[in-house]
Order: structure tokens, then sequence, then C-alpha cells
């Protein structure tokens, strides 16, 4: 996969380099308050953070419920970091910023 | 930033569209069956859901409650598992109610493996769309957690698996997993106590399982959330006999069993005694069978014992027992009828080879199917574990005659009141089924001899006593019936002896002494005879003489006879000789007088022949 072979380099250089491509997956159940808010979170937290690296899906569970059981997934809404791998999952309306940067191992732009 | 505006609006639409009744629907649209002697103005009786596992349909009177979540809790390796998904399986087998399966611990595919064992196939199951298993994982250190979220991922996931296949049945096992994977404890109760709701709504019948907890029924308090229905399982070990136990707890809105009921898991899955449910109502037959050796059918009213009845056979070590019960299940068998020998201290082989030597072949039995061995000792597991084995091995065989030999060595391996409590079970269950039980006990040498180890006599109709009769330097062994209901039995002691051609009952030899047996006895006989033999002698030479004398007798008489014969010949010859010699002498004087010239010849007197001329006239 590109992003490994991009994430072998970035390792090598210093830490401060972000590798390429962030696909990021969010799942919902309809539109709740909790599921807006997550989007509205993750998107600022992506424009603030991986401006112009990063891809989300929304995916709503209400229309293809099949999809929670292939993904695992329990708590909603989940937030799944796709790439760069491991994949890491972050659960809850993503309001607490630091924990959400944490989960995705994502650098702050000081 | 743009591409996602399209996403959004997408989002938005659909969720728009889609957002209808995902959990407000009610799942029940099957018709309510009322439970029997309803009436239509009677107020609704809560329906069950039955179980298809043998026995505990019995203790909670039905099944478990439908549509209701029942908890299932215990320690770890009590069987909480195998309970839920053999509800599921026979629900999906006998009942055609599918089902779903949540594990939270174990994946599908090791499920599959688990109970294969049992012979439950659940990939057949799966692919016929009778069952879905789903696997959620929950992994701590996976998981970060910022902000409120719910569990909804949860309810959609369990909610299209219903949908789906149409389910009625759903276990859960365990949610507690969920505690130790989600940090935030609130939302996790908020949560549960929805999914309970969630299923109500549904409609389906769910089995919860949660690990049993230190002074609470399970760890986190499930308890609460599931109040419809608790079933607590228990395995404990007792003088190193382990034995498994499950308990109703509660049961709102029927009548449950509230007994610990033993249940055991072997091949074929759950099977759980329902002990109380065994009344005194059983049937009574009149017709009798034998008892294998015909004179003590004699002995018991002409006939033998009645059917369906319970027969004790009590003696010390040696008194010949098992081979009374030999004759027993030979005769049943002789019959067409099926036995079944449950021998808790021989291997089927040596009783075997033990009753060929009085002349009883058991092999043929065996072979033709009439006669089947159950040997176990009795220290290998507990004793409502051989309550249960003996009731399956009972419903599965349907035999007409059971021989328990012996009960006394249950004891051994509990305490006296638990056997006797274990064996009224058992002679209930088979006074049920009409089926003549045969209960061999061992006395102890020295104790009374009527006196069970167990206490039992009461609960057996029929109660033969086998002792030895001992004097003179040996020991002879003797039957006696000590009680029989409902029959009129000899109350003799009789002999019997083990010959090549079975059991032989003799007469007991009751003499001035009281009784004899064996060489006493033998000795007595040859006595008895001598004396008859003499008495017989003794009259036959009286008689001979008595006809002696009548012989002498008549001899007297006919001499007499003679000599009365003889006189009167006598008699007639001297009258003779009388009138002759009267005659003689007229003569005489005639001639004299005619020769002295003396005078005419008296008138009409002629002389001497010559005929007169002229005389007077």
């Amino acid at each position: 996969m590109t992003a490994n072979a991009k994430k072998a380099p970035a390792k090598a250089k210093k830490p401060e380099t972000q590798p390429e491509r962030w696909m990021l997956r969010l799942y919902v159940a309809g539109q709740t308050p909790k599921s807006i808010a997550a989007f509205a979170n993750l998107k600022r937290i992506c424009e603030e953070h991986l401006e112009g690296r990063y891809q989300i899906e929304v995916i709503d569970l209400m229309v293809n419920p099949a999809l929670a059981k292939d993904d695992q997934i329990l708590a909603l809404p989940t937030l799944v970091r796709k790439l760069p791998s491991p994949m890491k999952r972050i659960i809850g309306d993503l309001s607490n910023t630091e924990k959400v940067l944490v989960g995705l191992d994502v650098r702050p732009i000081s | 930033m743009v591409k996602h505006l399209p996403f959004l609006i997408f989002f938005i639409f659909h969720v728009r569209l889609k957002m209808v009744g995902w959990v407000k629907r009610r799942g029940n649209g099957y018709m309510a069956k009322a439970t029997k002697g309803v009436k239509p103005s009677a107020p609704e009786v809560l329906l069950k859901t039955p179980t298809g596992i043998k026995g505990l349909d019995d203790i909670t009177g039905g099944g478990l409650p439908k549509g209701r979540p029942t908890l299932i809790c215990g320690g770890t390796g009590c069987g909480k598992t195998l309970l839920s998904m053999e509800f599921l399986v026979r629900g999906a087998m006998q009942f055609g109610e599918p089902g779903v399966f949540l594990s939270f611990e174990e994946k599908a595919e090791e499920l599959a493996k688990n109970f294969a064992s049992l012979g439950f196939d659940l990939d057949a199951l799966q692919a016929g769309g009778k069952l879905s298993m789903d696997y959620v994982h929950i992994e701590k250190s996976e998981i970060e957690e910022s902000g409120e979220y719910d569990l909804e991922g949860l309810f959609i996931r369990l909610g299209h698996a219903i949908d789906v296949i149409g389910a009625k049945r759903v276990v859960l096992d365990t949610i507690e997993a969920l505690f130790s994977g989600l940090e935030s404890e609130g939302i996790l109760r908020a949560e549960i106590r929805r999914l309970f709701r969630f299923l109500k709504e549904k409609g389906v019948t769910a089995i919860v399982t949660g690990e049993q907890g230190d002074k609470t029924l399970t760890r986190y308090g499930l308890e609460e959330y599931v109040a419809d229905c608790v079933i607590f399982l228990n395995h404990s070990v007792s003088n190193q006999v382990a034995t498994r136990r499950m308990r109703i707890i509660k049961y709102r809105g029927s009548n449950h069993g509230t007994n610990e009921y033993p249940f055991l898991i072997d091949d074929n899955g759950f099977s759980v005694m329902p002990i109380s449910s065994i009344g005194l109502d059983h049937p009574a037959a009149t017709d009798r069978i034998s008892s294998g050796v015909e004179r003590l059918d004699a002995m018991l009213g002409g006939k033998g014992y009645f059917r369906g009845s319970s027969i004790l056979v009590s003696g010390t070590a040696g008194t010949g027992k098992s081979s009374l019960a030999a004759h027993f299940v030979d005769a049943a068998c002789r019959r067409g009828e099926r036995c079944l020998y449950f021998a808790f201290e021989e291997s089927q082989n040596q009783i075997v080879r033990n009753m060929r030597s009085i002349g009883i072949d058991l092999e043929q039995w065996v072979k033709k199917g009439l006669l089947r061995f159950q040997n176990s000792r009795p220290t290998l597991y507990g004793l409502e574990m051989h309550l249960v084995t003996m009731h399956k091995a009972i419903d599965e065989f349907k035999p007409a005659a059971v021989v328990v030999d012996p009960i006394s060595n249950l004891v051994t391996s509990a305490g006296e009141s638990e056997v006797k409590s274990m064996l009224s079970r058992l002679i209930d269950y088979l006074k049920m089924k009409q089926i003549t039980a045969l209960c061999n006990d061992l006395t102890m040498t020295g104790s009374s001899i009527e006196r069970t180890d167990v206490g039992i006599s009461s609960l057996m109709d029929t109660w033969l006593l086998l002792q030895t009769i001992q004097e003179t330097g040996e020991r002879n062994r003797g039957l006696y019936i000590l009680k029989s209901r409902g029959m009129e039995h000899s109350n003799q002691v009789r002999e019997f002896i083990l010959s090549e051609k079975g059991i032989q009952l003799r007469d007991a030899y009751i003499g001035p002494g009281g009784v004899l047996t064996g060489s006493a006895r033998v000795a007595q006989e040859a006595r008895d005879g001598e004396q008859a033999l003499d008495k017989s002698l003794e009259s036959e030479r009286k008689r001979r003489e008595i006809e002696r004398n009548q012989a002498v007798i008549k001899a007297q008489i006919a001499a007499l006879a003679a000599q009365l014969e003889a006189e009167k010949d006598d008699l007639e010859t001297l009258r003779a000789e009388v009138a002759q010699r009267d005659e003689v002498a007229s003569r005489g004087n005639l001639a004299l007088a005619m020769s002295r010239k003396a005078e005419k010849l008296p008138a009409g007197q002629q002389r001497g022949g010559k005929p007169q001329r002229g005389g007077r006239k």
C-alpha cells in the first residue's frame, strides 16, 4: 500500500511530518443530535489539523445495518480511522478534541 | 472541503427517508395461544416459550416467559452458554423459531466447534437461516471515548439480525463484557435498560447470561434489569463428587418449582430432573407377574408379584439376592418384556457368568435386546446424577422391569437420608410408569435383619428376606416373605438351595425341635423314614397275626360242626339199633313162646311163617 510505503520514509524523517492520506469513516445512526455534533466536530478537527489530506466517509447504519456487523460497530457515533493503518476507533460525539487527536494519533500543528 | 458537501447532503437526505420506526414496531404478529383452561373472559395469562430442554419445561411450567428476558446466572463453567445455545437450537429445530446468538466472548467459529460435540450443527442452522450468530468484539485498549455516545450500533446489529431471519429467540452472552470494555458506566446502564425495552418491543424471548458476583447474583447487577425470570446454575462439590444444580430464583407471573433441581450435561445437551413433579397418584395394576421361581410364586398368593410394584430383597452377604434377581429378569425376558439391570457392584460379564452357574443364561436376552445392563460404581458421581442417568436410561429403553442391585451401595456416596429421598423418587417414578422394580439390599451381619440400611422398607410393596439358618455346624439358606401388600402370602420359612437348575425351594422341616434345615433335616427325614417303616412293618405283622387267629377259629368252628354231624349220625344209628333190637327181641320172645308151646299165638300174630288154616279169624 502506498500509505505504508509513504509511512516508512515518513518515520525515518523527523516526527513533524504527517503522512499524506487520511481516510476516516464516521458511523452514525440517522440524524440525531449526537451524529450531527460528531460530524461537525470531526469536520472542524480535520480542517484544523489535516487540511487537504483527509477524506471523511459517513456511513448511516439505518440505511445499511449489515455494515455494523462487518465493521464491528458497537457504539454510535463511532469514528474509525481506516488510513493510515493501524485502524483506530473513537466512540462518542468527538466533543473532547484532545482525546480525538490522541486517538487518531494526529500531531497538533503548533 | 467541497467534496464533503455531497456526502453531507446525501447523508441528510437518506436519514430523512429512512428514519422511520426502526425500533417501534411490535414484532409479535403471532396470535397468542391461550394456555389450557383459560376462559375468554379471564384476564390474560402469561404465555411461555417452551425450551425443548428435557425437564426444564416441567419445572418452569411450560417454558420461559414469552417475549420477556430471562437471566441465567452462575459461576464459571456452569453451563450458561450451553443452556442458552440449546434453547436456540431446539427452538429452531423443534419449534421452528429462528434465533439470534449475540456473543461477546467467543467467536462464531469457536462456538460452532464447541457445540459440534453435542450434535448441534450450528453451521447448518446458520446456512438454513434458522440461526444467526454475531460476535461483538470489545477491546478496551482499542477504544477511545470522546464525548457522548450510545450503544445504538448494538441495537442496530441486533435488530438487523432479528429481522433478517425473523427470529423469535435471542441470546446475549454475556453483556457484562460491555462493562469491562467501556468506561462510562452511567451510559452503559442506561443503554442496557433501553436494550431490554427494545427486546420486549421486538417481542422476542431473550436469554441474558451473567457471571455470578460475590454477594449479588451477577457481578454488575444485571438482575435489576432482567426482572422477569431469573435462573441460577450451580456446580458444587461435596464429598469429592460434583453435582450440577439449577434453581429458579424468580419467575414473575407464574407458578414455578422453587427447589434446587439437579441436572446433567451429556452428549445430548442439558437434562434436568423435575423431581417434585412426582406425586402419589400413580395407578395400581391388578395383574401379576412371575418371580421366576415357581414355588415362590405359590408362596405369593399363588401368582407372583403385582405388576408395577416394588420388591425389596434383603439379606446378608451370600444369601442369593442376585440370583433371585436373575430369576426375575429371566422370567420377564421369557415373557418378551424388556428389563433394565442397574448394577452397582459387579460388571455385566461377571453377572452373566455367575448366573450361568445356576443355569440361567442371561446372555441370550442381552443378544435379543431384551436385557440391558447399566453398570457404574456409586462413587462415580453424585446421587442426583445417578438418578438422572437412571431416568434417562429408563426413558430411552422403556423397560417393563427394573433391577437395582444393590441399593445399599449408594449409601457410601451420600448420607442415609439423601439416599432414601433419591430412592423414593426413583420408586415413585417407576410406579408411575408401571414398571416393576426389584431392589437388592445388603444388610450388615450383626444388625437386625429386619431393618434396612436406608429405612426404605415402607416404600416397598413386597419384602423378601433371605436369611442363613445356622445350626450344628452349617449354614443353610432360607427365604421368608416378610410382607407383601395386597395379597395373601405364606408365612413359612422355606429352605432353598442354589443348584444348577437355579433356585429350588424346599419345604423347611419343622420338627419338634424347631425349624430344621440342611443335613439336620436330612438326618431327621431319615429317622422319620425309619420310624415310618417300622410302623408299617408292625402293622403288617399284626394284621397277619389276626388273620391267623381268624383262620384258627374258623378251623375250630369247622371241627365242632363236624362233631355235631357225627353226633347226629350216632343218634340216628342208635335209634335204628334200638328199633331193630326191639323187633328182634319181640320175635325172639314169640319164637320162645312157641317153642315152649305156651300159648296160642297172640291174636293177629302168626307163627313163624306158616299160614294158619282154620284159625280164628
